[in-house]
């Protein structure tokens, strides 16, 4: 007999109108990386959060047996004093706290309710070495980038002694090396006999990494098996519920004229005097071409094109051409009057209204369209939505449902829909497949390709090397605020990319 | 899209309200031993809460903007001294001092609108200073002295009622109106599939709707017909709900509100409509003033004691929008200034110390925010 150290009996959760998970059972074994996949919306983070005490006993059905007691957990207390941790799928930390101060969070080491800073310092010092993250402890959160901010989260979760660790989709904004940091890093702590949970969109990694894993469609567990017993394939057209041969609908395009230019375009730092994000950069994209743009986390990609939308911190200077006319953009509305639109990586904070519903964030950007004399006229507010919700099948109970009810990728849809609504000239795609299964990449690249075909230029914004390869026809690669080398796809391989990426100074 | 359910659709929150407000009322009926629901009581209970829905209606959008107007209660007391100053001193007619009012209302609005959205200063200090300047500009216009008296036209608009005919008319009007709207909706929501309301649910939502309507007005009507301020609000809150929820600056308001960043990605222009919010918000404040100066008589002072501004953040609170902004409805504030106005009527009835007034209001403002954040988990 395994031995399990959870195991999932009949779980079954409703929220108004969904079913998210129904019946759902199957164990964890003591000391392995159990995997968890399926399809946006099949109902992981639900799952998860059944397991870490966000949905308290009574709130679904079924029982959660941890170390062979049924659990009844009625607050995240109880849930962490029994050794359960969780790194959800949307980060928790507060920005404007120190990175100690958030790894402590209501659990600082103190003496009679005084806390001992110095204690503290030194323990996250520690913590902080066992997840490979070099910062001081003192640093402000606000001022790490993203990877740094989740290797912070899990030496939150070690800071207490946990035996069973949640992570929902952990590398989901991470480049690549900072990618394989956190594997080796679970893989660490599974040596040291913890347990984990690991839900991933990124099938490589699940395949890399795991022991176990545990199928999830529709809410409902499909299968449980061994590692050595899957195939990459066969996982995919179980979470599927069909076959899919190929990733990528790679098509031919043919390169038209420029559609989209920078000259010497520079962004000064917002913070420092003298410095620039962004320096004298120039490049061109063109009609009928998916234009990649690859890099690390921080090599200024997105703060590029978020100053090009005219919505950065500082002004960036130079010229912006769309369709060889020059257009003077100081702020997102001139940008979406040029024909811009910017899907942004950071859905919650910039891309979507959290509490408004589906359809009022998919006509938020082209409220034109949907009105007359800034009258809104519902039925074609209805209409729009309902033809986006079916052409990219956005999986949501109604269009009147707010979007925070949502999972993490039917989100991404949403902002897709809004996009597209927008009918831009210029449609830039930062990070757009961040958390998306594998069957929605592949209608979000066949909806790209449409896009080109009618003449829309696309830049892509990934760090998902497989995709900027799949995807794109050309490839730019930016460090240090600079274009470091531009390839054709067809010559270009990760090795490649990745020696561009890492810039001038390792050349 | 997943199977659909026809649940039906109740609010639970209005519905807890009007039960609260149903007990309160059958309390002070008791307490009082009936003169709490005589008609002429009723009649003057609602007058007063329209004062404060005009309000609360401006203080809502506000609100929902994740602002908030301190000034609005001196805004609404300068106003009305100046207007007094207009007519009694400087011989205007009545339709002339009502549009310097209505005027300078927009005027301050702006202002303060202009220094939130472009400056950047918070809402909370700039509103807070200009209840400050509010208030000596009203000292200064009156120097302590009442000005009076009005017109007659003028006095009209806080004192007079509808013809009670006229009142039947209107309940007609209303209720022909939302039979009308409601098939329009159900109309498009079929033809676009989404239609999530049963036939039965929609007669019974008409009707109980028909039911208030009638009764409301055959309550005002027993005394001497709906008041002249009562038309007004309602006027309002028609205007505003359909502004809110039907145009594309409503609509970009609550996105400001909702997630500020996000609306600027979306080409939002953020400032023009926080401006634009505030002239609404000070326009609000002119109408009050109308009716607040034509009931009194005359411009003084008084204002200057009273905290009109923190009824009004109370009946848009009670009435369900959110301080952290994004969420609010026009219409609820109606409902929270009944509650509000009803207790300050029935306690002062019971000619019970007016300290206990403060103390209940107090409460029930908390005990609603309560409420919402329980039914918001309750939702999760
Ligand atoms: N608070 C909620 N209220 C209503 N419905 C919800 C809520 N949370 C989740 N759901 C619904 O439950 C279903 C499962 O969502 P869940 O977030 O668990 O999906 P997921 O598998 O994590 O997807 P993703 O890969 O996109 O993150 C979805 O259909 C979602 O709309
Ligand atoms: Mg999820």
């Amino acid at each position: 007999m395994a031995d399990y150290i959870l195991e999932l009996k009949n779980i079954t959760k409703e929220f108004p109108g969904v079913k998210a998970l129904s019946d759902v059972s199957f164990g964890v074994q003591r000391g392995h990386v159990h995997a968890l996949v399926g399809e946006n919306g099949a109902g992981k983070s639900t799952l998860i959060k059944v397991i870490c005490g966000v949905y308290p006993y009574g709130n679904y059905d079924g029982a959660v047996n941890f170390e062979g007691k049924e659990c009844r957990f009625k607050t995240i207390r109880e849930v962490e004093a029994a050794g359960i941790a969780c790194i959800h799928q949307e980060l928790n930390l507060v920005p404007d706290m120190s990175v100690a101060e958030n790894v402590f969070l209501n659990n600082q080491p103190h003496r009679f309710g005084i806390v001992n800073f110095d204690e503290q310092f030194e323990k996250c010092r520690k913590l902080l070495s066992q997840v490979g993250l070099d910062v001081n402890p003192d640093e402000i959160v606000r001022n790490l980038g993203v990877g740094q901010q989740q290797m912070v989260e899990i030496a939150k979760a070690l800071a207490r002694d946990v035996k069973l660790l949640l992570l929902d989709e952990p590398t989901a904004a991470l480049t690549e090396t900072e990618v394989d940091t956190l594997l080796d890093l679970v893989d660490q702590l599974r040596k040291r006999g913890v347990t984990c949970i690991y839900i991933s969109h990124r099938l490589d990694e699940i395949m890399r990494l795991c022991d176990d894993i545990t199928i999830l469609r529709d809410g409902q567990t499909i299968e449980t098996r061994p590692k050595e017993n899957m195939t990459k394939d066969e996982m995919i057209s179980l979470m599927v519920g069909r076959d899919m041969s190929n990733l990528f609908p790679r098509e031919p395009h043919t390169r038209g004229e420029v559609g989209f230019e920078l000259r010497n375009f520079t962004v000064p730092h917002p913070d420092i005097p003298g410095r620039d994000v962004i320096n004298n950069i120039s490049l061109k994209a063109y009609k009928g071409e998916i234009l990649g743009i690859s890099g690390l986390m921080g090599a200024g990609r997105t703060e590029l094109f978020t100053a090009v939308y005219g919505a950065y911190r500082t002004k960036g200077s130079g010229e912006i051409y769309i369709d060889g006319k020059k257009v003077d953009i100081r702020n997102p509305q001139d940008a979406l009057d040029a024909g811009f639109f910017i899907v942004s990586e950071d859905r919650k904070k910039l891309g979507l209204n959290l509490i408004m519903s589906v359809k009022e964030n998919t006509t938020l950007a082209s409220l034109e369209k949907v009105s007359s004399a800034g009258v809104l006229n519902e039925g074609a507010e209805v209409a729009y939505t309902t033809k986006y919700v079916k052409e990219i099948r956005t999986k949501t109970p109604s269009i009147e449902v707010a979007v925070n009810t949502l999972s993490g990728g039917n989100q991404q849809k949403v902002v897709l829909a809004k996009a597209l609504m927008s009918d831009p000239k210029v449609m830039i795609l930062d990070e757009p497949t961040r958390g998306i299964d594998v069957g929605a990449k592949y209608e979000i690249y066949k909806i790209m390709n449409e896009l080109v075909d009618k003449g829309v230029v696309i830049i892509m914004i990934s760090s998902e090397m497989e995709e900027i390869l799949g995807m794109s026809d050309r490839i730019l690669t930016i460090a240090d605020g600079e274009i470091t080398g531009e390839f054709d796809a067809k010559e270009a391989t990760q090795e490649i990319l990745m020696r561009a990426a890492v810039g001038r100074s390792a050349t | 899209m997943t199977k659909k359910k026809l649940t039906p659709k109740i609010d639970v929150r209005t519905l807890t309200m009007i039960v609260v407000l149903v007990v309160i009322w059958v309390a002070f009926a008791a307490a009082t031993g009936g003169k709490f629901i005589t008609t002429r009581n009723i009649s003057n209970l609602i007058r007063q809460a329209a004062f404060t829905s005009i309000m609360g209606v401006g203080m809502t959008l506000v609100i929902v903007t994740g602002g908030i107007d301190l000034s609005a209660g001196m805004t609404m007391g300068l106003i009305g001294c100046v207007m007094a100053a207009c007519q009694v001193w400087g011989g205007l007619s009545t339709p002339v001092t009502i549009l310097v009012g209505l005027v300078l209302g927009c005027i301050i609005g702006a202002i303060e609108g202009s220094i939130i959205a472009y400056v950047g200063i918070a809402p909370f200090i700039v509103t807070l200073g200009a209840q400050l300047i509010c208030r000596g500009g009203m000292l200064a216009v009156t120097k302590g002295q009442t000005i009076a008296p009005f017109e007659k036209s003028y006095v009209f608009w806080g004192t007079e009622y509808l013809l009670p005919i006229w009142g039947w008319l209107v309940a007609a009007v209303a209720i022909v109106a939302m039979v009308l709207l409601k098939i329009n909706q159900r109309r498009a929501k079929r033809k676009h599939g989404s239609l999530d309301e049963s036939e039965f649910e929609a007669v019974a939502r008409c009707a109980a709707f028909a039911f208030l309507v009638l009764l409301a007005v055959g309550i005002l009507n027993n005394f001497q017909g709906i008041p002249i301020p009562v038309m007004v609000m309602v006027i309002v809150v028609v205007i505003f709900t359909f502004i809110s929820q039907r145009t594309t600056f409503g609509r970009s308001i609550y996105a400001i509100g909702g997630n500020i960043s996000a609306a600027k990605y979306a080409g939002i222009n953020v400032k023009k409509n926080l401006t634009l919010v505030y002239i609404l918000n000070g326009l609000l404040c002119a109408v009050a003033a109308v009716i607040y100066t034509a009931r009194l008589n005359g411009g003084t002072a008084t204002a200057a004691n009273g905290s009109y501004e923190l009824d009004a953040i109370a009946s848009a609170v009670i009435g369900g929008t959110s301080m952290t902004g994004g969420v609010g409805k026009v219409s609820g504030a109606i409902l929270g200034a009944v509650m509000m106005m009803s207790i300050d009527n029935g306690m002062s009835m019971m000619n019970m110390d007016s300290y206990w007034q403060f103390i209940i209001k107090g409460l029930i403002l908390v005990a609603a925010v309560w409420f919402d954040t329980q039914t918001k988990k309750a939702g999760k």
